[in-house]
């Protein structure tokens, strides 16, 4: 048996059910090798001594017939957990101890899971290299002083550092699919309506879900069967029949219909990414899938759709924080005053910076411009999606632009940073199920992914496409463990 | 009339200011925020009783917790649709909740979530009954909105206290056209709302509890002008008698501006009940860039036909249509059928009366003596202190000849002491009605033996003298003989 860290949820789960592992030598073992790993930074507060006593208790009276079965699992820090702090990486979160459960974690509690820490993040999840996260930026185990990408980057780092076996982040614009590519990891960001947003820090309500990060794709439909669900809390989840996705997954894709959209080949991109695609392509056609050319002819618009209608949407979602009730306050003579102070030193600067796009977008005057314009072209996306799922079952698209940057690289340059989103934001205005697979290194040796995008509802479709591609690409990730202290 | 100070009523009904004979008209437009009746806020599930204990009744969702989501309470939504239908109005099938942002400390969100473009209730009307006849007053729309929390200043000197207890609570706001011409208007318009949600039971109407409470827009414009003036915006007046307070003070503001040549800012004001004047509060400069934007944690709101059907059909009977029933069957005056539907206590009362008794007498005691009653104590008619079954037996008793009116109202006003059984009180107090002619042609026969000076004076033609001689009979029968007995054997005694 290989080392437990290194071992995949599949593994790992097979094995308590054998009873070949108790979860409490599981949960030691992801603790030891967390403390030896501090110089990732990618916890923002551990649960430690809890999962240590809850491992126990499982061990005491395990329930096997559970879907992780005593698993211990870290999780983004923007999930509400009951009693354990919660951040969103933000100071003006700091001291914020929930007195409840998001939907999505107690999805995973009620199936055996046990909580290891919460895991870092960007501020609000805004950002695409963890970089705007209070508690400081994150490093990628791919190589020393790399970005882990965002906003995920402390959940994508853990799971490819072998931290913890799996994890949930989310994903409002590619916050799980870029990191996941950025780390050679597995990411899905569900269908918009899958998984409850009750309980998770909002960003921009209308493109936010919560999604499994893995290391392999059957890890990942064993984690999203886990997680989806429909709850009345969240008046825009929905109430569909959901699949088992690992027990429904298979490698038979013949047949399958699999579109290129032009419109991905963009400007500078480099080459091996060209590269990537394509050979992703021949791996596709070798499974015996059709390989279908389309047009998605809105591209273009995606991004700058997006950062007008989620800075409009966190600029409110943010109000509530403002030292009223809870969280960071700084005193002031008045309310004013102390509203002005309190968010001018509780937000970084990423937040602020969209907080105030946001505000003038949606201001008298502008609204009809900026807001209601964007809320059109992303119909149109819409649109462009769905006349594309007239022709072909899945889409096939570079997960990112580039591999994973150098720490401080773009921090100078928000636009630069934006551009990471680009293949992944058109996803969440559409609503659309995306998965990212690791598919190929690129001249550093620094992971690549591909994104596989579904139907409405059809994850089952993109991760049996995933799970194939997985096969033929046969991806390792290659990390050396740098920055281990012993 | 009350309040019509500040101006004067015309011949043709138009309350008209007026300044070196120039006529000024005042324009006058409401929205009414009106509490809707319902167990649980608009978006969590708190209770939302009055009167408990601060911050109690507040939910994770209320006091806007990070990553809590609003789930819309769908009674709330059928109260709407059913106030609705009483204004007549339009029902619309999609309608869209949206945020209004800003930031105030008793607003946990930083923003409200309310109905901006797309309202739930379109356009509909209110019937107005005045003293001239009746006047309709259109409805511009009603929409569904959450209330705020409640800031306290004045209990700790150096900080705010905030009660979230009534943050979330649902609030329909009604929103009139500029239809109304006068304060009286504004009080039988106000009166006409709370009387049709209270018969719908879709608000309380409790204006000293807050659920019910108005902005008033008003403007001045010279009698004959077509063209609306420039409007100010009173907020939050919580009573009529200050809303007419407020429209007479602010009318006569804007037309002292007029007079001396000045412009009128359009403004959102505040009225000082102390000092009987509306002050600014924001120009129009300053007002709030509410920055309204469809809130993406609700969908849009679709109402179906079947639901629009089966709350219609459960619409009780409104004042408009009991008004007619009342005159068409009863035969009540208009006057008369107006004040007995005004609120649905009141005529459940009437109805629960003329189940066993005369129309004519239950209309004439419960608009005279018991209302007289009511407005003594300052009660409502459902803590009346006479019951609807006792006042109705009172009434038989009248009727069928067992007491006169007059003994009616002593046994009255001692029914008024713990609802006592009218039947009771007649029979221990021996006040029932002597209706016996020999035992009255003998009483009638003492009073002109002892006033034989008086029957004199009357034979010889001072008619006005039978009066007395009622008088006397009646006194000798300790008030208990039958009137119109004495009156007949009197003047067969008299004349013969």
């Amino acid at each position: 048996m290989s080392d437990i860290t290194s071992q995949s949820l599949f593994e790992l789960t097979s094995n308590i059910k054998e009873k070949k592992l108790s979860s409490g030598e599981i949960t030691k073992a992801f603790i030891d090798r967390a403390e030896k790993s501090k110089k990732l930074n990618v916890y923002v507060t551990d649960n430690f001594e809890k999962a240590i006593d809850q491992s126990k208790k499982f061990d005491s009276n395990p329930n096997f017939d559970l879907k992780l079965p005593g698993i211990p699992i870290a999780v983004k820090d923007l999930f509400c957990t009951n009693g354990v702090r919660t951040t969103a990486g933000s100071k003006i979160l700091n001291n914020f101890v929930p007195t409840y459960e998001s939907t999505v974690t107690q999805n995973l509690w009620s199936q055996g899971a046990i909580l290891l820490g919460k895991l870092n993040c960007d501020e609000f999840a805004m950002g695409s290299s963890n970089e705007t996260s209070f508690f400081g930026n994150v490093q990628n185990p791919v190589g020393e002083n790399l970005v882990p990408g965002g906003s995920s980057g402390g959940s994508s780092a853990a799971v490819a550092a072998n931290l913890t076996p799996v994890t949930i982040g989310t994903d409002t614009g590619g916050s799980i699919r870029q990191p996941a590519s950025f780390t050679g990891t597995v990411g899905l960001k569900p269908t918009y309506g899958s998984c409850s947003r009750y309980g998770i820090v909002a960003f921009a309500s209308s493109l936010d879900q919560a999604g499994p990060m893995t290391k392999n794709v059957r890890d990942c439909s064993m984690l999203l069967e886990v997680i989806s669900s429909f709850d009345q809390k969240d008046s825009t989840s929905i109430d569909y029949k959901r699949n088992n996705y690992s027990k429904e997954l298979s490698k038979d894709i013949k047949g399958k219909k699999i579109g290129i959209p032009k419109e991905y080949r963009v400007d500078n991109m480099p080459d091996e990414i060209e590269q990537l695609w394509k050979n992703g392509i021949s791996y596709a056609k070798d499974c015996g899938a059709e390989i279908i050319d389309i047009s998605l002819p809105h591209t273009n618009y995606a991004l700058p759709t997006y950062y007008i209608v989620a800075p409009a949407e966190a600029s409110s979602n943010l109000a509530r924080y403002d030292g009223v009730k809870y969280g960071f306050r700084s005193p002031g003579q008045n309310l004013i005053e102390m509203y002005e102070k309190t968010r001018s030193e509780g937000f970084g600067d990423e937040v602020k910076r969209r907080i105030m796009i946001g505000t003038y977008v949606l201001s008298s005057g502008y609204y009809d411009a900026y807001y209601l314009k964007a809320q059109k072209v992303r119909q149109l996306i819409k649109k462009d999606f769905d006349d594309a799922f007239s022709k072909v079952d899945a889409i096939l698209t570079p997960s990112t632009p580039s591999s994973a940057f150098k720490i401080g690289e773009k921090t100078n340059d928000p636009v630069s940073m934006y551009l990471n989103d680009i293949f992944t934001v058109p996803i969440n205005l559409a609503g659309l199920p995306g998965i990212s697979i690791p598919a190929g290194k690129d001249k550093n040796n620094y992971p690549l992914g591909l994104q596989v995008i579904g139907k409405p509802f059809d994850e089952q479709n993109i991760l049996n496409i995933s799970y194939a591609l997985e096969d033929k690409i046969n991806f390792k990730n290659d990390i050396s463990d740098w920055w281990l202290r012993e | 009339m009350i309040f019509q100070t500040g101006g004067y009523v015309n011949k043709n009904s138009e309350y008209l200011i007026e300044r070196e004979n120039k006529q000024y008209e005042v324009i006058i437009g409401l929205e009414v925020h009106a509490q809707v009746t319902s167990e649980s806020k608009l978006f969590s599930q708190s209770s939302t009783k009055f009167g408990a204990e601060p911050n109690t009744q507040v939910s994770l969702v209320d006091a806007a917790f990070p990553g809590m989501l609003p789930v819309i309470n769908e009674f709330c939504i059928e109260q709407a649709i059913k106030t609705g239908i009483g204004l007549k109005a339009k029902i619309n099938k999609k309608s869209v909740f949206d945020r209004k942002n800003y930031f105030y400390a008793d607003l946990p969100q930083g923003y409200q979530i309310s109905q901006y473009k797309y309202p739930i209730v379109g356009e509909g009307k209110v019937i107005l009954d005045m003293p001239n006849g009746q006047k309709e007053i259109g409805i511009e729309r009603l929409h569904l909105e959450q209330d705020a929390g409640k800031s306290i200043h004045d209990i700790d000197p150096n900080n705010t206290l905030v009660d979230l207890n009534r943050s979330g609570v649902a609030l329909m706001e009604i929103v009139s056209k500029p239809d109304l011409r006068s304060p009286d208007e504004v009080n039988v318009y106000i009166k006409k709302l709370r009387s049709i949600m209270r018969y719908l039971g879709t608000c309380d109407g409790n204006m000293q509890e807050g659920s019910l409470r108005a902005d008033v827009n008003v403007s001045v414009r010279l009698k004959g002008e077509t063209e609306f003036g420039t409007r100010c915006e009173i907020k939050n007046v919580n009573s009529i008698k200050f809303m007419q307070m407020a429209i007479i003070s602010e009318a006569n503001r804007q037309i002292d501006l007029l007079e001396e040549g000045k412009d009128i800012d359009q403004e959102t004001r505040l009225f000082d009940t102390k000092r009987n004047e509306t002050r600014s509060m924001r120009s129009k400069e300053d007002a709030h860039d509410y920055r309204y934007f469809p809130d993406p944690d609700l969908l849009p709101l679709e109402i179906s036909q079947e639901l629009i059907e089966k709350i219609k059909s459960d619409i009780p009977e409104l004042p408009d249509e009991k008004k007619k029933r009342f005159i068409d069957k009863f035969n009540l005056s208009p006057y008369e059928a107006t004040i007995l539907v005004s609120d649905i206590e009141t005529s459940n009362f009437f109805e629960e009366v003329i189940k066993n008794s005369d129309v004519k007498l239950a209309t004439n005691w419960i608009t005279g003596e018991l209302f007289a009653v009511l407005n003594e104590k300052n009660l409502e008619i459902s803590q009346s202190p006479v019951s609807a079954k006792n006042l109705s037996k009172l009434i038989n008793l009248i009727k069928d000849g067992t007491i006169s009116g007059k003994i009616a109202k002593t046994v009255f006003e001692q029914m008024i002491d713990g609802d006592q059984d009218p039947l009771i009180i007649v029979k221990e107090k021996g006040l029932k009605q002597e209706s016996d002619p020999k035992a009255i042609e003998e009483l009638i026969n003492k009073v002109i033996e002892n006033n034989s000076d008086k029957v004199a004076e009357y034979k010889s033609g001072k008619d006005k003298l039978f009066g007395f001689f009622v008088g006397q009979a009646m006194k000798e029968s300790k008030g208990k003989g039958n009137p119109q007995l004495i009156n007949k054997i009197l003047k067969e005694k008299l004349n013969g």
